[in-house]
């Protein structure tokens, strides 16, 4: 599903790589945790597997492919199967909650029928059945990231990318957003979510990634957080 | 591609964005009109020298008593003969460049001057006498003009040689440098309006990033990222290229049609074919331009 082989990132114009030499793999149906204190690294590994930024070293394969030799105009055919979640759930605040959702939908050109079929469903699915015209603004945070979980779960993705989607919310609405994210594990999307919350990943006992500086210092099944902040 | 979706899209960036869009057509607008209105001057002054061309003359003017007087130089022994008028004639005749030659004599001339100036002072002083005959040579080639002038000029009994192609190219000179400084204008204006289109649709795009990046993300083609905005720029320059056409329109029907054809009846004004001709030009530039200034300024900006 994601493999890394030697990978090292350097952004333009910076000394200290952002990256080094991380090789690691991740399998169909995983879900693995990526901690990590802020600046080790962890968005750096979340961009190379969106392919928003290319490895400096090494080679990044996502879903089969080869990203240092994708072309660009076939990326956004790999981004179709990939859905990602913020921790600002970077919702439309002008567009209502099921015109967010469709609006992934319509940008990829599905035809309208297909549209009203699949917002409700994905929409009850994650809990929000019959708020498809509230607007982003009128529900709490818990609810938009429900939203930004069933946009990036609409074309029912292979993988899910969730950089810190509880970062924003209280340890209660934080649970039942874990308890959506697992249920999509179970139906065969890998997951991979990057966190800072120590509480979920003892809870959860997945797969832990801890990078520091950089490098990958631990990879561990059924592991915890591990670290203090 | 659905084109409900991109529509609405368009829509919403053109009203973001009132000030910016305006400024867009109204420069487009300007530049476009004068492209337009140089193309047409263009066209106004390659038919006028057609036309004037067609009718120009070299023309032998031959000495007058007066003459004799007050140009000893050019007429040393005074008015020209009647021998030296018909071998002057026949000689004229006789080259293979010249199409047709006129005799004009003194009282012509002085009825053509009298026509032509009935309302200055001069003509009520001017006599017969001092009018000069002359011989109106019609060249094949307006060109080949040199081939007379050396011929003749300082013969005896020739006052002097005149080109009207030399009156004439003055005026084509001046028209032309006109033209010339309207083009420079046009570019100019033209060069504004690139800049302010490319500005406006990096402003649009900025104020739509959270859209673009959400369409990023979920996978949108970038052709469908930046259709949206480069049909906005496309629709404010295809908007000011029906203003500029209007303003074409507009200086033919009021300016050409309207003022000027009645009052400068010697000169044969560009007609409806020719504008006509000019306004599609004119809108696929308009379209056209601002699409390829919008490709440009989201090259940088909405990488994938």
């Amino acid at each position: 599903m994601i493999r890394f082989d030697s990978v090292s990132k350097t952004y333009p114009r910076q000394n200290a790589p952002a990256l080094r030499d991380v090789s690691l793999e991740i399998n169909r149906g995983e879900f693995v945790f990526l901690v990590g204190s802020s600046g080790s690294g962890k968005s750096t590994f979340l961009r190379l597997i969106l392919r928003e930024e290319r490895a400096s070293e090494g080679s990044v394969h996502v879903l089969g492919k080869d990203f240092g030799r994708l072309s660009n105009w076939k990326v956004p055919q790999v981004r179709r199967q990939l859905g990602t979640v913020f921790q600002d759930f970077r919702l439309l605040p002008n567009k209502t909650v099921g015109e967010n959702v469709a609006f992934a939908l319509e940008v990829i050109g599905k035809s309208r029928g297909q549209i009203r079929k699949t917002v409700p469903e994905v929409l009850d699915l994650v809990g929000l059945g019959g708020k498809e015209d509230r607007m982003p603004g009128e529900l709490s945070g818990g609810e938009q990231q429900r939203v930004a979980i069933a946009r990036a779960f609409v074309n029912r993705p292979m993988l899910l990318i969730a950089d810190e989607p509880t970062g924003n919310l209280d340890p209660q609405t934080s649970v039942g957003i874990m308890r959506l994210l697992d249920r999509i594990n179970r139906t065969g999307t890998t997951v991979v979510m990057a966190t800072h919350d120590a509480q979920i990943v003892d809870q959860m006992r997945k797969r832990v990634i801890e990078l520091e500086k950089g490098r990958l210092v631990r990879d561990q099944s059924r592991g915890v957080y591990g670290y203090q902040n | 591609m659905r084109a409900h979706f991109v529509l609405s899209e368009i829509g919403v960036g053109l009203r973001r964005n009132v000030t910016m869009t305006l400024a867009v057509i109204v420069s487009v607008a300007l530049s476009l009109s004068l492209l337009g209105g140089s193309l047409l001057a263009r066209e106004q002054v390659s038919s006028m020298k057609d036309f004037w061309y067609d009718k120009v003359q070299v023309s032998v003017f031959l000495c007058n008593k007066v003459d004799a007087e007050t140009d000893p130089v050019a007429c040393p022994k005074g008015a020209v003969t009647e021998e030296q008028k018909t071998e002057i004639e026949e000689e004229l005749n006789a080259y293979e460049i010249v199409d047709e030659v006129f005799h004009e004599s003194a009282e012509e001339a002085y009825q053509h001057y009298q026509e032509q100036q009935k309302d200055s002072p001069l003509a009520a002083v001017v006599t017969p006498d001092q009018m000069q005959e002359s011989f109106r040579v019609k060249l094949h080639d307006p060109e080949k003009y040199e081939v007379i002038s050396t011929a003749y000029a300082g013969r005896e009994g020739v006052h002097s040689v005149q080109d009207q192609r030399a009156l004439l190219e003055n005026l084509f000179q001046l028209l032309n440098g006109v033209n010339i400084a309207a083009l420079g204008l046009m570019t100019l204006m033209l060069l504004v309006a690139l800049l302010l289109i490319v500005n406006t649709v990096r402003v649009s795009a900025f104020s739509r990033r959270r859209e673009t990046g959400i369409m990023r993300l979920v996978g949108a083609s970038s052709f469908y990222i930046q259709m949206p905005f480069i049909l906005e720029a496309a629709i404010a320059g295809l908007i000011g290229a029906l203003l500029a056409c209007g303003l074409l329109v507009g200086g033919k029907f009021f300016l050409i049609d309207g003022f000027l054809e009645d009052r400068i009846q010697v000169i044969d004004f560009v007609g409806w074919d020719a504008v006509i001709s000019v306004l599609p030009f004119i809108l696929v530039v308009g379209a056209l331009m601002p699409s390829v200034a919008a490709l440009f300024a989201l090259r940088k900006y909405l990488k994938v």
